[in-house]
């Protein structure tokens, strides 16, 4: 066991071939193990039914509404950054049953929760940012205010693998909002990945759980070497970020935007196609429908992925209070960065640059972000 | 609480048609009652497999009955209007702010109500009236579409019995109107209002809250001494479905009752 | 009497504002005056000559419209100013006003309030900025009644449900 001199935790490796006994360990342990695959031209997150499904040698060209995959020089199995969709499916599916009832003879009804499997999910190759993305839905969805919630227990049971960066995307800004290329707590294994002429992983437990299942699959001690190549890795990739974005005093800074000129701007350009909010790992809002069968004495309650961009999100009374595109996006916006502070006490924006990648026009938010500045100027600076 | 809470059952016991678009329900509890309210507060009304909206309690706190004043406008609200004594509704809640008119003892307590936004403020008169003694003056300003429309029109003469001063307007009078007609906020002046010991709690549509908060400021109150019922579409009413929110407010659970303070920002922001 | 006369008009929302020789003035113009309940000030149509400042009471606006009766069109309380028409561009009564609980005004003759600004300027200005802000504050108020915000609302073209 090699102990990292500077933070104490230990440090372990192993082969590439390590990530197949691990799948398998957590199959047996009874996990639904999910992680990146390709699929029809991009890296989704599926169920991987072995690990040999892992995109190994597979890279990812990012653009704003560009995404193509290349092959790579190396055999990395996580070489790709963020792909069209996120953990979010998992944990926050986009269709589920809230309940369900049925007409009684006295005239009233009797529901009854909605089945909840005892499938336990394991997440092979959660990013920086998305680990964040997970903890930022936790806040709002699961345990610290929704103990009870279908989330909350989902979430608990859910085994966390998570891959430092050391390649980030044209398109990535996790640096700008702190929340990588280093993976932060909350993983149960954490693995960074070297190539070259050994393919190994450097493996550091999270958690108890984390340490039971590494101690299962018998890793070597860490090569000291290995490990500081792993974290120049680290180190360097949070240089070669493709965007940034100046995230200090975004909320007070939005608080005042409501009147710019840039949101004309934009909205001039955006289809309001919602795409981004159901790429993005933290847009969380759903919408709630109550539907019966033909008899209507079987009623149940689904919620589904809403978003905020669709024009019936804020319908009251005789129409939407947000009607126009402009309104529409600048709700986006300054939610995602601004409020989001004031409803859940951090930034809703993980710097995983989906949004931009997956925008059929490539609005980009950090240049919204940086427009948006130039045109209000620092909120100190004002006169 | 969580969205997949489902609804309790609730039996209508009572049920009174207010105007011809307007129905007081009174539900009992079929089995546990939910836990009790405070006026202000809102409860998510279900009819059974049509939907659920949200409903400000309208009746007084206290026993476990719940009283719902609800207009028909869409299907949920249709459905709920046509409910007969008998019939089973589904409750979640309480959810929300309150009015806390109790911060007004030892001052004077102003309700200024336009329309059914007076559904919300009655249970706060009624608590308030209660506990006169506690208040110095108790003064119910109503505005109305026209007379037809009043809302608890019979119970004015009571709420005057116990001691609160009840003035009454309509937009528009039929023949056999003998009271005001006027805009709600031309009764603020003759009720005489002394802006540094008064807490209003006002209530109705968006554009009469801001014209009188704005009437109220002009004589001389402050915006933390003025209190608004805000609403938004909602669907969960638990602050996870993102559907309610004003600015950086989740009006299920930062409001629906806001101090004018905090409101009067986001409300002059167009499509907010 | 016209201490009296000045007293009242002195506490009158009208007058705030005015200086001590300006109430003199306007209120050797006025008469007070007390109407009953039920009492007409004037009828529709009629030419427009008078002012009333109201110190308590309600006067009902009313209109007679066919198949809907006598209708209240506006009623006016303590500190309302009453008959505004004859500064329009029609100068007779559009309105029918009437006690409807017993009234104390101020009454004055418009020809006479016309006189007196002719007169001093000075008075005339602060006059008609006062009777302007009521005619505003009128408007203003009948505005927001034709939005109609109690109405029940109905569903917009434009929305989807």
């Amino acid at each position: 066991m090699s102990t990292d001199s500077e933070s104490g935790r230990s440090a372990w490796q192993l082969p590439a071939t390590g990530l197949a006994r691990l799948h398998e360990s957590l199959r047996k342990a009874g996990y639904q193990v999910i992680g990146p695959q390709v699929v029809n031209g991009a890296i989704v997150l599926r169920e991987l039914s072995s690990a040999d499904e892992l995109p190994f040698g597979w890279g990812v060209t990012l653009a704003p509404g560009g995404y193509r995959l290349r092959r790579r020089d190396d055999d990395a199995a996580f070489g790709h950054a963020a792909g069209p969709g996120s953990w979010k499916q998992f944990l926050h599916p986009p269709r589920e049953q809230l309940w369900s009832a049925r007409r009684t003879a006295d005239g009233g009804y009797s529901a009854a929760a909605a089945p909840r499997g005892d499938a336990k999910l394991a997440f092979i190759g959660v990013r920086p940012c998305d680990l964040r993305a997970i903890q930022i839905q936790d806040q709002v969805l699961g345990a610290p205010s929704h103990p009870d919630s279908a989330y909350a227990s989902r979430r608990s049971s859910t085994f966390v693998v998570a891959v430092n960066c050391t390649e980030p995307g044209e398109t990535c800004f996790c640096t700008s909002m702190g929340t990588g290329p280093q993976a932060g707590p909350g993983y149960d294994l954490l693995l960074t990945e070297l190539t070259g002429p050994d393919h190994v992983f450097i493996v550091e437990p999270g958690s108890p759980a984390g340490e039971a299942m590494l101690a299962g699959l018998e890793p070597l001690p860490a090569d000291p070497s290995a490990v500081q190549r792993a974290r120049d890795g680290v180190t360097a990739a949070a240089g070669k970020m493709g965007r940034t974005m100046q995230a200090d005093g975004l909320r007070d800074l939005l608080a005042g935007s409501h009147d710019a000129t840039r949101w004309e701007e934009v909205a001039s350009r955006c289809l309001t196609c919602g795409n981004c909010t159901m790429a993005c790992p933290t847009c969380f809002c759903t919408t709630v429908e109550d539907v019966t069968d033909l008899s209507g004495d079987h009623a149940e309650r689904w919620q589904s992925w809403a978003s905020c961009f669709d024009l019936d999100f804020s319908y009251l009374h005789s129409g939407p209070v947000r009607s126009s595109g402009e309104s529409r996006y600048r709700q986006w916006l300054t939610h995602k960065l601004g409020t989001w502070h004031d409803q859940f006490g951090t930034s809703g924006c993980v710097g995983c640059g989906r949004c931009i990648v997956w925008c059929p026009v490539g609005i980009d938010i950090t240049e919204e972000v940086a427009a948006l500045r130039a045109e209000l100027g620092e909120p100190e600076a004002e006169t | 609480m969580t969205m997949s809470q489902r609804p309790a059952s609730y039996r209508v016991s009572q049920r009174r048609d207010e105007t011809h678009d307007t129905v007081t329900l009174t539900l009992e509890p079929a089995g546990a009652p939910l836990e009790s309210f405070h006026p202000g507060q809102f409860m998510m009304l279900y009819a059974f497999g049509i939907g659920e909206i949200p409903v400000s309690v309208s009746g007084p706190a206290g026993p476990a009955g719940l009283t719902h004043t609800i207009r028909a406008v869409g299907a949920v609200s249709r459905a709920l209007c046509a409910a007969a004594p008998g019939q089973v509704v589904g409750v979640r809640g309480p959810f929300g702010t309150s009015w806390r008119e109790s911060d007004a003892f030892g001052q004077d307590l102003l309700v200024i109500a336009g329309g059914i936004g007076l559904a919300p403020l009655r249970p706060a008169v009624l608590a308030a009236l209660s506990e006169r003694v506690r208040y110095r003056r108790i003064t119910v300003l109503i505005g109305a579409r026209s007379p037809a429309e009043l809302v608890f029109p019979a119970e004015y003469g009571l709420w005057r019995d116990l001691g609160a001063r009840v003035e009454v307007t309509v937009d528009r009078a039929d023949a056999s109107w003998q009271g005001h007609v006027s805009v709600v906020t031309q009764l603020i002046g003759p009720a005489g209002l002394d802006p540094q010991r008064t807490l209003a709690l006002v209530c109705g549509p968006e554009v009469m809250m801001r014209l009188t908060a704005r009437t109220l400021l002009g004589a001389g109150m402050t915006a933390s001494q003025i209190r608004v019922s805000l609403e938004r579409n909602m669907q969960c009413g638990v602050g996870e479905c993102g559907h309610c929110q004003l600015g950086p407010l989740l009006l299920c659970r930062d409001g629906p009752v806001v101090s004018y303070h905090a409101a009067a920002p986001l409300l002059s922001i167009k499509e907010l | 009497m016209t201490e009296v006369v000045a007293a009242v008009l002195a506490d009158h929302a009208f007058a705030a504002g005015l200086s001590g020789q300006h109430i003199d003035r306007l209120a050797a113009l006025a008469t007070l005056i007390e109407v009953p309940a039920g009492k007409r000030f004037f009828a529709e149509d009629q030419p427009a000559d008078r002012l009333w400042l109201i110190s308590s009471g309600r006067v009902s606006l009313d209109l007679q419209v066919p198949g809907r009766g006598l209708l209240t069109v506006e009623t006016l309380g303590p500190g309302d100013e009453l008959g505004l028409s004859w500064l329009g561009p029609v100068p007779r009564w559009q309105f029918g006003a009437v006690a409807q609980l017993p009234v104390t005004a101020l009454e004055f003759r418009s020809a006479a309030i016309q006189a007196l600004c002719d007169r001093d300027h000075e008075l005339g200005y602060e006059l008609t900025r006062r009777l302007l802000g009521a005619a505003i504050s009128r408007l203003q108020a009948a505005r927001i009644r034709i939005l109609d915000l109690y109405a029940a609302p109905t569903p917009s073209a434009r929305g989807p449900r």
